[in-house]
């Protein structure tokens, strides 16, 4: 038993820290670490150079970009791009979308469209949930029926994630109705500019534009676009979401977000000092920063244990770091707003110039803004009552 | 990164285990040996010396095994698993630390073979009436006389000293009771004249004692390392103690949330079992958080422990003592909660890791103490 980095992954901790701080621009980096919405272009131009240099897609097999990394790299690759406020390679081009296609797909496909999700040419998000089918996601509606050489889609999707950026959309839709719920779905790749397709913002609690209604009026989507089997997109969909929740403890974020408010906490004024002098909230932070680092080992145990277990079982131990890891984000957005106190109030225009900052303090508007979008993440991804749920019955067995 | 235990390691960790379920078989026979006029039973303790146990932590060169913080983790794991009473703690790991990391050659020579075959028990006594967990805070002293020191003080709940031929008493042989300097770790056999030790059960089913110095001579033979600046080594044996409780808090809760899961299937109410409410599922699912949350802490613990930087391994073991603290409290009154009325009665097995985790929170510092010392160091992640 030895819980240190070996010289090799100190190395290549090394390596990643240095190329995400001399080559992401400053500029985005930023963004990510006040929390700021980024744009499209800042989405791809991050994820270009990340590709450039092969770190886009380091889980995906070797033949389509991936590297031959251990669980151990992989983990240290996620928590250092997250510590220097590197946005992640986009989630469902990456996590979701290449996996599956890598795993379940034709030859065809995979050629067509692996290499330009990779580059981030095609934005793929994610037509899984439903007005009627969230966590009971199999309950989902949206039907695709067999007309020729093609599906005619029907129905409608919900809290599609910047499905306003998005070329393709992946989905989840019913080709059986006869069958039974899980039975009946396949999975099937849409493209958004396929007439019938429509998309409507929904403006999440922070004001911004995150996620859309996509709305299916008789699109027709040719029948090389199922993935696998048709009535088997349940399994692919289960695939997914197993992806989906690895590196979810977001243990980097987390402590890139502590570390900021370390330093923001010694300029904040406060009684005849600062909120650093402040014990009440020093213990506050602590308290985060203890659970967080008992997290970061369990994640590193569970990395460990990928390393031999089979990767595509996924390990019931990644409930536990979602629902711990979601907490802690969310505790360290809570700190965030607690220290702009009053200040977390003001809500100015921005770029109207430095006098209308409040208090002076560039900041603290963004404060409350990110402590309501953070409340997403013990919903999605199968909310933290889901995880409970999946640890009771799988590893419990209760 | 490795999370494997080595070979050896998991034949300590399988005879151990062995040893001591075949010497905790009930809650009857754990009950006898703490009827026992010592508070555990002298065959447990000479079982554990055969397994090589006791000499696990000494170099080979004193006789002893060469292991480290992991090798103690396995037994205190175990320990906490069978709620073994034989003074492990109080003994191997605090009196043993001192000894390991402050003797010198000849006393490491007239003590070890003792420690390593069980004929000698050791105890720290370090605690004061006003001193709370601050081991800075001594008002016992060490007047210098001739070549060696006259002790007189107070030691309050020193763990294990009945059974103890030795104990490593923190003394003050210079500067103001809470100066960090001055302070001295001494060696004092239990038939010195002038110790008077008064033994008491404690709340979980081990022992303690008010252990009162009373012009008690020593030769300089019993200055462990430096006689004023041993705050450093005692830091150190605290730091230690505070690993293998985190091991044993493991051990403890991990049996007492498997019986409770257990409960959970087989009690039923409502004509089902009472492991089919989503209420009780979810709060099971919470101790398991909690309890996997200080297995890692308690890892932490064993890499951090012997840290070469002071301040970093500071730092680090009080974060580890802090979650393990939280996982005690909220593994115990959960499982108490869940288990309904037979939750409360001693007849019941689950009752008494309740019992050893509540304590363990108030044993080498509690959450405050330590969450206070995290802050005081600026906490984990640079700024
Ligand atoms: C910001 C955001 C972005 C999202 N992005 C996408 C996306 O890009 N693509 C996509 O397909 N989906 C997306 N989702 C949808 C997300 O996956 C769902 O919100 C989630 O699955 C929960 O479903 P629901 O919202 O319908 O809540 P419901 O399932 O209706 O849940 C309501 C409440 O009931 C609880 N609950 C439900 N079932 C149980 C149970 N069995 N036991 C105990 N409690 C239960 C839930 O935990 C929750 O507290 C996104 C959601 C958000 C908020």
């Amino acid at each position: 038993m030895d819980l240190r980095f070996t010289p090799e992954e100190v190395a290549f901790r090394d390596a990643v820290r240095s190329f995400c701080r001399s080559e992401i621009p400053a500029e985005i980096r930023r963004k990510v670490s006040e929390g700021r919405g980024l744009t499209k272009d800042d989405i791809v131009a991050s994820q270009r150079i990340l590709n450039a240099k092969g770190w886009a897609v380091p889980h995906w097999p070797r033949e389509w970009g991936g590297q031959d990394w251990t669980p151990i790299q992989r983990y240290i690759y996620t928590e250092e791009l997250l510590q220097a406020a590197v946005p992640l390679p986009q989630q469902f081009n990456c996590y979701m979308f290449g996996p599956v296609l890598a795993t379940f797909g034709s030859d065809a496909q995979k050629e067509r469209f692996l290499r330009r999700a990779a580059n981030l040419d095609d934005w793929w998000c994610q037509g899984f949930s439903e007005p009627g089918a969230g966590s009971d996601l199999a309950s989902l509606k949206t039907r695709a029926v067999r007309d020729g050489d093609h599906y005619v889609v029907d129905g409608q999707k919900t809290w599609t994630t910047l499905g306003q950026h998005a070329d393709w959309i992946f989905c989840l839709v019913r080709t059986d109705p006869e069958a039974k719920k899980q039975r009946g779905i396949s999975f099937l790749l849409i493209d958004m500019t396929s007439p019938g397709v429509t998309v409507r913002p929904i403006l999440t609690l922070e004001g911004r534009h995150e996620v859309n209604e996509v709305f299916f009026d008789s699109v027709r989507v040719p029948v090389e676009n199922l993935v696998g089997e048709e009535n088997r997109g349940w399994d692919y969909a289960k695939f997914l979401l197993a992806n989906e929740r690895t590196g979810i403890a977001r243990i980097g974020l987390t402590k890139e977000r502590i570390a900021r408010i370390k330093r923001l906490a010694k300029e904040m004024p406060a009684g005849d000092g600062t909120m650093w002098d402040d014990p009440a909230f020093r213990t506050r932070i602590a308290e985060v920063e203890i659970e967080l680092k008992a997290l970061e080992i369990t994640q590193m145990r569970v990395a460990a244990r990928q390393g031999r277990a089979d990767s595509t079982q996924p390990d019931p131990a990644s409930s536990l770091l979602k629902i711990r890891g979601s907490q802690l984000q969310q505790a360290a957005t809570e700190l965030l707003v607690e220290l702009a106190g009053p200040f977390a109030l003001a809500a100015p225009e921005r770029g109207a110039g430095a006098n209308d900052l409040p208090g002076g303090f560039d900041w603290v508007d963004a404060a409350a803004p990110s402590y309501f979008n953070n409340r997403k993440v013990s919903i999605y991804g199968g909310s933290n009552e889901i995880q409970h749920n999946v640890i009771a019955k799988g590893v419990l067995g209760l | 990164m490795d999370f494997d235990v080595s070979e050896e390691q998991g034949l300590l960790r399988d005879s151990v285990e062995r040893t001591l379920a075949d010497a905790y078989p009930s809650l009857e026979t754990r009950q006898a040996r703490i009827a026992a006029p010592l508070g555990f039973s002298e065959e447990g303790w000479a079982s554990l010396a055969e397994l090589g146990v006791l000499g696990l932590p000494f170099a080979e060169a004193d006789g002893g095994f060469g292991g480290g913080p992991v090798e103690t983790m396995i037994v205190m794991e175990a320990i906490g698993r069978t709620l073994a009473v034989e003074p492990y703690l109080a003994s191997a790991v605090l009196g043993g630390t001192a000894l390991r990391l402050g003797a010198d050659a000849d006393q490491r020579a007239r003590l070890l073979p003792g420690v390593i075959d069980g004929s000698l028990r050791l105890a720290l006594a370090q605690t004061e009436r006003q001193s709370r967990y601050d081991l800075n805070d001594v008002a016992t002293t060490a007047r210098r006389a001739g070549d060696g020191y006259v002790l007189d003080g107070q030691k309050c709940v020193v763990l294990n000293a009945d059974s103890a031929g030795l104990l490593v008493v923190s003394a003050r042989s210079a500067g103001e009771r809470r100066d960090p300097h001055g302070i001295g770790l001494f060696l004092v056999p239990a038939d010195a004249a002038g110790l008077s030790v008064q033994p008491y059960p404690t709340q979980d089913g081990g022992r303690a004692a008010e252990v009162s110095l009373s012009g008690v001579e020593v030769g300089a033979d019993a200055v462990l390392g430096d006689a004023q600046d041993g705050l450093p080594l005692l830091a150190r044996v605290v730091e230690h103690g505070i690993a293998a409780l985190a091991a044993e808090a493991v051990g403890s809760m991990e049996a007492l949330h498997a019986l409770t899961v257990e409960y959970l299937k087989t009690r039923k109410q409502f004509g089902v079992p009472v492991g089919s409410f989503q209420a009780l599922q979810h709060r099971a699912v919470d101790m398991m958080i909690a309890l996997e949350q200080a297995r890692s802490m308690a890892l932490y613990a064993a890499m951090m422990v012997e840290a070469p930087d002071a301040a970093e391994r500071a730092a680090a073991i009080s974060s580890v003592k802090v979650q393990v603290n939280k996982a005690c409290r909220l593994v115990g009154q959960e499982a108490v909660q869940l288990h309904g009325g037979i939750g409360m009665t001693l007849e019941y097995v689950g009752a008494h890791h309740f019992k050893r985790l509540a304590m363990i929170e108030y044993q080498l510092g509690d959450t405050p103490h330590h969450l206070r010392r995290v802050v005081d160091a600026g906490g984990l992640i640079a700024a």
